[in-house]
Parts: structure tokens; C-alpha cells; sequence
């Protein structure tokens, strides 16, 4: 029997043992169990801690405001990711990209989606399963720009909430915005 | 890929800002890299990593110190860095993926402590210094 080992970089056509490594770590830090010999877990698990650091915060997350600015930072510190925005107006500089009504209006469905996220930490894969064949069939997005985004939303949320957005705090959404990738990556052919 | 003028002027200044406190910086940067991204620290096998420790805090200075010499030569980052870049690439042959995960570790950390500075552009700009830096560390 065929063991399911997550995403196949290969089929991606994505060089890079980066992405493979990173993956790779990000699965295994996920395996709870110390007892057996390590194993490709590709489900995400999140501790009680980890859920109760997460669900809190996203309650004081202002989903308007948020959304926009990563969606925004993202185009600005990523320039290509620009391609998939084509008809979104005046992407021609930073202030432009960030005051974009368009970005701001996608910025805030994004964030949305984020919040399904977060109402089904134990089961992002079912969660997204849909949007990922989305953004495989219809929008032809390379998988690594989830990360990118995540990455982008973990600064921003470290912005808003300062002192509070602790080392630990963090760990918990690096942990979630790894498992968004994976899964939006997971229906990917 | 070099950095523009205005880019430089927005690395420096937000530098300058928390140059007082750059060891804090540097150590908060690692902190969070290593509980963050756990692989990283396959890096430091000899360390006592637990968050306060006094190798922690030392490597953290270490980090800041390097990042202080960049900002002071923007301009010549291949020369200004050279040593380093044996020391890291050749001796420690530290996996270059690790530097972008410490690079976003520290903006996360600039993110935090200045809030109102770390706008879309620096962002921006320091994304591209790092990600310099990076290339630096591990390209010869």
C-alpha cells in the first residue's frame, strides 16, 4: 500500500530541496507520538495551548483591516505575485498597492477563508479541499506563494499585537499558516 | 539585486532606531527561530537554546553585531561579510534555507518592537537586505 506522503514536489515541478526540507521539518515537528520510530504525519495537530493562543487572538483580529494589509504586503515585498491581480487597477507602488480598494475587498475574503481555518484547526485539508482544487484548476497559483502569504500575515498580526505576539504565540500561527499551505497545496495535480 | 537609495534609507533608519537594543533584538530574532522552525537548531547541537539562556543571548549579539556591520556597508556586503560567509557556508555549512527562516524571524521581531516603522515598504526593503545578506552568507 501506497503510503500517503502529503504533497508530491515532484508533480509540482518545483525545484528545491528547500521546499521538500521545509515541508519535510514541518510535517515531522507535527509528529506527537515520541514512542514510535519518526513518521511522516502530514496532518497537523494543535495543542489544547496552541488552539486556546489562536482562537483568542483571531477574536481581536479586525478581519477589515488585516486582511488588506497582508494581501497588500504581499504584493508589495513580492512583486510577481502581482500576476494573479491583473485586473485589480494601480498596483504601481506601495502606497498604491495598500490604499487599492480591490486589494483591500480580496485582502478581507482571504482573511475570511483563515477563519474557516481556524473553526477547523483538526481538519484543514477537508477544510480547504475545495479552494485548493481552486487554486490548482482555475487560478494556477504556485503553491509556495501560501507560504509566502502566511509568512506575510504572521508579521502583520506580530504589528497588531505587539508585546503580546510573544515567541510562543508566534509558533502557534507559524504552525497554522504552515498547515493552510499544506492543505490548499493538497488537491494539487 | 541591489538595494535603492530610498531602501537604504529605510533599512538605516529602522536600524537606528533599535540599535540601542540591538543584542535584544538579535536574541528575540533566535528565540523565535528556534521555537518557531525546531529544525534550526539541528545548527546548535553544543547550545543551551531554552529562551534566557546566556549562549542564547550571546549568539544573539553575535547576530546583531553582523547585522550592524551590513547596515554600516550596504554598499559593499560581499567584502564587509566575507569572513562570515567562510565561516557559515564553508566550517558550519549551515543550510541556506535556515537564513530565510532567521530572516523572517527578524522581521517579525522588527514588526513587533516598531510597529508604526515596519510599514509595507520597509518591509519590503528589508526583505530584499536579508534576503542579500543570505546570498552573501552562502554563495562564494
Amino acid at each position: 500500500m501506497k503510503e500517503n506522503k502529503g504533497p508530491d514536489h515532484q508533480q509540482w515541478g518545483i525545484k528545491g530541496q528547500a521546499l521538500k526540507q521545509q515541508h519535510k521539518a514541518a510535517s515531522d515537528t507535527f509528529v506527537i507520538d515520541h514512542q514510535q520510530a519518526p513518521r511522516r504525519d502530514t496532518m497537523v495537530h494543535f495543542t489544547p495551548e496552541e488552539k486556546c493562543i489562536i482562537s483568542k487572538q483571531w477574536g481581536q483580529v479586525n478581519i477589515d483591516e488585516t486582511g488588506g494589509e497582508a494581501l497588500g504586503r504581499l504584493l508589495v515585498v513580492y512583486p510577481w505575485t502581482q500576476r494573479f491581480f491583473d485586473n485589480f487597477g494601480n498596483l504601481s507602488s506601495s502606497s498604491a498597492i495598500m490604499g487599492n480598494p480591490k486589494v483591500k475587498a480580496h485582502g478581507k475574503k482571504v482573511l475570511t477563508s483563515f477563519g474557516d481555518a481556524i473553526k477547523n484547526m483538526d481538519n484543514l485539508k477537508g477544510a480547504f479541499a475545495k479552494l485548493s482544487e481552486l487554486h490548482c484548476d482555475k487560478l494556477h497559483v504556485d503553491p509556495e506563494n501560501f507560504k509566502l502569504l502566511g509568512n506575510v500575515l504572521v508579521i502583520v498580526l506580530a504589528k497588531y499585537f505587539g508585546k503580546e505576539f510573544t515567541p510562543q504565540v508566534q509558533s502557534a500561527w507559524q504552525k497554522l499558516v504552515a498547515g493552510v499551505a499544506t492543505a490548499l497545496a493538497h488537491k494539487y495535480h | 539585486m541591489s538595494l535603492t537609495k530610498s531602501e537604504r534609507t529605510i533599512i538605516m533608519s529602522l536600524w537606528d532606531k533599535v540599535s540601542s537594543q540591538s543584542e535584544a533584538i538579535g536574541t528575540e530574532a533566535l528565540e523565535r527561530l528556534f521555537l518557531s522552525f525546531p529544525q534550526t537548531k539541528i545548527s546548535f547541537p553544543h547550545f543551551d537554546l531554552r529562551p534566557g539562556s546566556a549562549q542564547l543571548r550571546a549568539h544573539g549579539a553575535e547576530v546583531a553585531a553582523a547585522l550592524d556591520d551590513a547596515v554600516k556597508n550596504m554598499d559593499n556586503l560581499d567584502s564587509a561579510l566575507s569572513s562570515l560567509s567562510d565561516l557559515l557556508a564553508y566550517k558550519l555549512r549551515i543550510d541556506p534555507f535556515n537564513f530565510r527562516l532567521l530572516s523572517h524571524s527578524l522581521q517579525v521581531t522588527l514588526a513587533r518592537n516598531l510597529p508604526r516603522d515596519f510599514t509595507a515598504e520597509a518591509q519590503a526593503a528589508w526583505d530584499k537586505f536579508l534576503g542579500r545578506m543570505s546570498d552573501v552568507k552562502t554563495a562564494k
